[in-house]
């Protein structure tokens, strides 16, 4: 049913792991912290900013490649801007795959990160501040060996759901060759052109993978079901 | 009484022929005139399509798995043939309705000059085309640049469209500076709609003809035949021209 790899397939399937990497490293840096201010404030702004993190969920992926199609295009100020600093505009490039992958999946990290980190609990952090330790300290020494798990299961969901990236890339990414094809894309390349040998591989490949992560997820997280 | 009855079944039976649909599927290129055409058929027989566009590689596959097409549009003339020989569309009922022609196109109007000059140049950031694998004006594209001895160097600028129609969004946005389109995505009633374009020299690249088919799916409804005439009728050979492709 299915053939040998080409070059072409394990570019787009490096390219993938590529693009996720770097989507889960950047999400980290800034939905920590995101993740943190949702899980401690009393702001009113709570409520939109959890609203704005939780949009990609429901929002057709149309709607977001078509956007940053728009917001990214050389008459909008960011591609203006993006112009001008030498950059270039970001449609068609990998580093426009990896904003649009950043917004797309940040709720997969940033929701599991807060329900981690409102599970710690005021006590753990009273009792660090009776002992002195700065803010800084307090997280970096006890909220994050605490949320281990959590930091796992987020970084794993946002990583698989890039992975599973598909309409947002079609939109901006322009379909080159080890820079904006990734395998969702190169699967849907082969489907189109009837070659369904060479889909059925790489369709395959991902399918394992998807199942692996999704079930060494669980090997990893403790049963909590009260069954046995 | 008798009366009564009588005007019923004729209501009944002209309210059956009013209520007949066509389902069509179109290749992206014409969807505008489709648009039109559709207008005009429905005036002249009462019939209604239901219209549905997209890249021709897609609609073979989900025609070939069983989607309820009757009539199909393709933006070449292999499909048609291949869906003749895979028994699933009817025999002899191919024919091409429209000859599709390839322009350069930008949004910019005063990038691109009368001669195609700016491929040379290479003064531009991107050029958009549409995947040659799948669609026939994306194929096109490149026997043009090949043609030109222009593949080689510029390969590095392209950007490929799914379709014909995502490859213009990306030239109407300006993301890609140049593009290769369809000419009827550019033109209305004859004329340049905006943007600077240069027509492809038709001796550059094979001609893209588009067949239409009737489906086996369409084979028993009388408003898929008519639709099929239709098609061949002035007042649709008027829309087409309109739009900037060449007739048999």
């Amino acid at each position: 049913m299915g053939m040998a790899l080409t070059e072409g397939d394990l570019q787009a399937l490096w390219l993938t792991i590529k693009l996720a990497s770097m989507t889960t490293v950047i999400l980290l840096l800034i939905g920590t912290p995101l993740a943190w201010w949702l899980s401690r404030t009393r702001s009113w702004l709570y409520r939109p900013v959890s609203a704005v993190v939780a949009l990609p969920l429901v929002l057709p992926p149309s709607v977001l490649g078509f956007y940053l199609l728009i917001a990214l295009g050389p008459h909008s100020p960011l591609g203006q801007f993006t112009k001008a600093i030498g950059i270039g505009l970001l449609p068609f490039t990998f580093w426009g795959l990896v904003i649009a992958s950043v917004l797309y999946s940040m709720p997969f990290l940033v929701q599991p990160l807060q329900t981690a980190f409102e599970s710690v609990g005021k006590r753990p952090l009273e009792v660090a501040a009776t002992l002195r330790a700065t803010p800084l300290q307090t997280f970096f020494r006890v909220v994050v060996p605490m949320t281990k798990t959590g930091f796992l299961t987020a970084s794993v969901m946002a990583f698989a759901h890039t992975v599973g990236e598909f309409g947002v890339v079609l939109m901006i990414g322009g379909n080159i060759p080890a820079e904006t094809r990734v395998a969702s894309v190169q699967i849907y390349d082969y489907v189109e052109a009837l070659e369904y040998g060479q889909a059925h591989t790489l369709a395959g490949i991902l399918l394992a993978f998807s199942f692996l992560v999704l079930l060494a997820l669980n090997v990893f997280k403790k049963d909590t079901r009260h069954v046995r | 009484m008798k009366k009564f009855m009588l005007s019923a079944f004729a209501f009944l039976a002209l309210s059956n022929t009013y209520a007949d649909e066509v389902n069509v599927a179109v290749a992206a290129n014409f969807s505008a005139p489709i648009e039109e055409i559709a207008k005009e058929f429905n005036k002249a027989t009462g019939h209604q399509l239901k219209v549905s566009t997209g890249a021709s590689g897609k609609f073979y596959a989900q025609i070939k798995n069983g989607a309820p097409f009757q009539v199909f549009l393709s933006a070449d003339e292999e499909k048609p043939a291949q869906l003749e020989k895979d028994g699933l569309a009817i025999q002899g009922s191919r024919f091409t309705y429209a000859i599709g022609k390839l322009v350069l196109w930008s949004a910019n109007p005063a990038l691109i000059d009368t001669k195609g000059i700016i491929l040379e140049s290479a003064k531009f950031n991107k050029v958009a085309l549409a995947n040659p694998k799948t669609a026939p004006y994306g194929e096109a594209a490149i026997e043009t640049l090949t043609a030109l001895r222009l593949k080689n160097q510029l390969e590095s600028k392209f950007v490929m469209g799914e379709n014909i129609s995502q490859t213009y969004q990306f030239v109407a946005t300006g993301n890609a500076e140049i593009g290769f389109v369809a000419l009827s995505q550019i033109t209305k009633d004859n004329k340049l709609t905006g943007g600077s374009a240069w027509i492809v020299p038709e001796k550059l690249y094979s001609p893209i003809k588009q067949d239409a088919v009737l489906l086996v799916t369409g084979k028993d409804s009388s408003a898929a035949r008519q639709f099929m005439a239709f098609l061949k009728s002035n007042e649709s050979l008027k829309v087409i021209k309109s739009y900037g492709y060449g007739i048999n």
